[in-house]
């Protein structure tokens, strides 16, 4: 096989024994199967990959820039349009680094709801990453059925904060609002109907002998590559490492609940895959473990220079009006720090690290993406294996483009 | 020998997969036909938004700019006014009101972080969201466009009513046509 090493300037170089066939292919950034607007620099020998180098930035929006000019409260807005397929899992690590530099404690209904909506976006997050993945080696009927799931999810999303991706829901010191009423019968209603629907994908694809010979044996990355480029969640967990931080470190009370963490050993595409949908049980466990514990309860904490007071007593009292006022209009101080706070979204960890120096915006806010690191373990899976596969590699990586140009 | 396998595998799998995608055709049907058919949305589904007028038709908005402050995308813009006629002359509930009050929805993101500020619940979110216009400047509202009054509500969304979905901390308005589309 011939090889191609990457000179300084980035042109390839082509060793001796270089076959006429070789060639380079842009994959992307307009292409079916990309998940948005990513670039493969392709260098192929037939149909080999001999080398896949990710071109980002087509995306880029400087997120990350904005952060510095809005006060804390108002981050959160720009936090829903990063990973836009878990926008409440952005949301929930976005607010619980600043908490952590306030000190807040937060009341035991916010973090169930907290919990409750993470786990639901986690679901509708793997549908589309399921419905996508398939599409993109021909398989067009599961990406319909995934769908419907997730306009249930989105439809309760939507009931809970009213927006639908982009919801903010979550607030600085607890939610922006509580449910509302009845909100729990919905949520059970789409619990009561998702095995069926999980029957549905199992007995389109995972059952399907098609699907093993496109997946099996795809894409491998060994336990160590895993962890030395840094992969994390499902990615992870699908080459043997048992990982996952609502178990290692656990945040907003996940200690408390009873589930398991899917691992697989062979770190194949299949591997991948079995460990997202074994998730989608995970996440409906907890989903119904949350929908028990809702109690009546405050949602917010009890901080009355950061968080809004409740609209009632806003009417009705001075004080709290002149703290609604404050807050809004000047927000608040965040004591001089940083910290690091990272929590397991629906790609892998997601972490935040955030910088104040005592004013009412953050000096700095920097994201960790799980999108944007596993896409750079690409190159350890796609090279060596057929151009074809490339896309299956892509799927089962579950990358969101939006993410990974901040 | 495993070639014919494969075959017959793979037949089998693609079968089972057009049964279950066949099975579907009698039942209920996800999709909607917008436009001719409704949108459904949720009652705090944040759209167009809606400056609010008491029972005798005055202006609640106080000119307050605490809207504009909470706006991350700094997408408000108001001038306000003071107006010492008796009440029955004024324009707006209280004698200070906004005399232009623009939001540009070429930067709005429907947040609801202005609804939210409202101290006087002059502003909501509406349910429109059929917002596209052929001139970029269109996008940008004046108090002409944004007034509850002032708005004709579009037959093309309905907003999901139930008797236990109703929700409403600061969302008092509810359109025609609520019927009960919890699905
Ligand atoms: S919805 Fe958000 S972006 Fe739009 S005007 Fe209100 S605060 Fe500004
Ligand atoms: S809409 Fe409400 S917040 Fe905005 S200026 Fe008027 S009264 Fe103040």
């Amino acid at each position: 096989m011939a090889t191609a090493v990457e000179n300084f300037a980035g042109q390839p170089e082509v060793l001796d024994g270089a076959l006429e066939s070789q060639m380079t292919l842009s994959m992307g950034p307009q292409h079916p199967s990309t998940h948005g607007v990513l670039r493969l620099d392709l260098r192929l020998d037939g149909e080999l990959v001999i080398k896949a180098i990710p071109d980002i930035g087509y995306l880029h929006t400087g997120m990350e820039k904005l952060f510095e000019y809005k006060k804390y409260q108002q981050g959160i807005v720009i936090t829903d349009r990063m990973d836009y397929l878990n926008p409440l899992g952005n949301n929930l690590a976005y607010v619980m680094a600043a908490e952590k530099l306030l000190g807040l404690e937060i009341p035991e209904r916010a973090q169930v709801i907290r919990v409750l909506m993470c786990e639901l976006q986690r679901i509708a997050s793997h549908m589309v990453w399921f419905g996508t993945s398939c599409l993109d080696m021909g398989a067009m009927t599961p990406f319909w059925f995934t769908f419907k799931e997730r306009e249930k999810i989105l439809n309760l999303i939507e009931a809970a904060s009213g927006g639908r991706m982009t919801p903010s829901y979550f607030r600085i010191g607890g939610l922006m609002m509580d449910l509302p009423a009845g909100f729990d019968n919905r949520v059970r209603q789409f619990l009561d109907d998702f095995p069926d629907a999980l029957n549905t994908f199992d007995t389109l694809i995972t059952g399907n002998t098609i699907w093993h010979s496109r997946t099996k044996g795809v894409g491998i990355i060994s336990k160590e590559d895993a962890i030395d480029w840094g992969l994390t969640g499902p990615s992870l967990r699908g080459s043997g490492v048992d990982l996952d931080l609502r178990k290692a470190t656990p945040y907003s009370g996940y200690e408390t609940y009873d589930f398991e963490v899917p691992v697989e050993t062979d770190g194949d595409v299949w591997s991948r895959f079995k460990v997202r949908m074994h998730e989608l049980t995970e996440s409906y466990k907890i989903v119904r473990q949350a929908l028990e514990r809702l109690k009546p309860g405050p949602i917010k904490a009890d901080a009355p220079k950061i968080v809004l007071p409740d609209r009632d007593d806003m009417r009705k009292h001075m004080d709290s009006l002149i703290h609604h006022f404050l807050i809004v209009a000047e927000g608040f101080n965040v004591p001089e720090g940083e910290v690091y706070h990272a929590i397991e979204a629906s790609k892998g960890e997601l972490g935040v690290y955030m910088k104040s120096n005592g004013g009412p915006k953050p000096e700095r806010v920097h994201f960790r993406g799980p999108s944007f690191i596993n896409l750079s373990a690409l190159p350890v899976m796609a090279e060596g294996e057929m151009i074809a596969d490339v896309v299956a590699i892509i799927g089962s990586l579950d990358i969101v483009l939006g993410e990974i140009d901040r | 020998m495993s070639v014919v396998a494969d075959v017959i595998e793979s037949t089998v799998a693609i079968l089972k997969g057009m049964k279950r995608t066949l099975s579907e055709i009698p039942r209920h049907n996800w999709t909607v036909q917008y436009p001719d058919e409704p949108v459904t949305v949720q009652p705090r589904y944040r759209g167009q938004h809606l400056l609010h007028v008491d029972e005798a038709g005055k202006e609640k908005c106080v000119a307050c700019y605490l809207c504009a402050a909470a706006c991350p995308s700094d997408c408000i813009y108001i001038e306000a006014e003071d107006d010492a006629r008796p009440y029955a002359e004024r324009v707006g509930r209280d004698e200070r009101y906004a005399k232009v009050y623009n939001i540009d929805y070429g930067r709005c993101i429907f947040c609801g972080f202005c609804v939210e500020a409202c101290p006087k619940d002059a502003i909501t979110h509406g349910y429109n969201f059929e917002l596209s216009v052929y001139n970029r400047a269109d996008l940008l509202k004046t108090k002409d466009d944004l007034l509850i009054t002032k708005q004709v509500q579009s037959k093309n969304y309905r907003v999901a009513l139930s008797s236990e979905d109703v929700d409403s901390e600061f969302k008092k308005i509810r359109t025609k046509g609520g019927e009960k589309t919890d699905r």
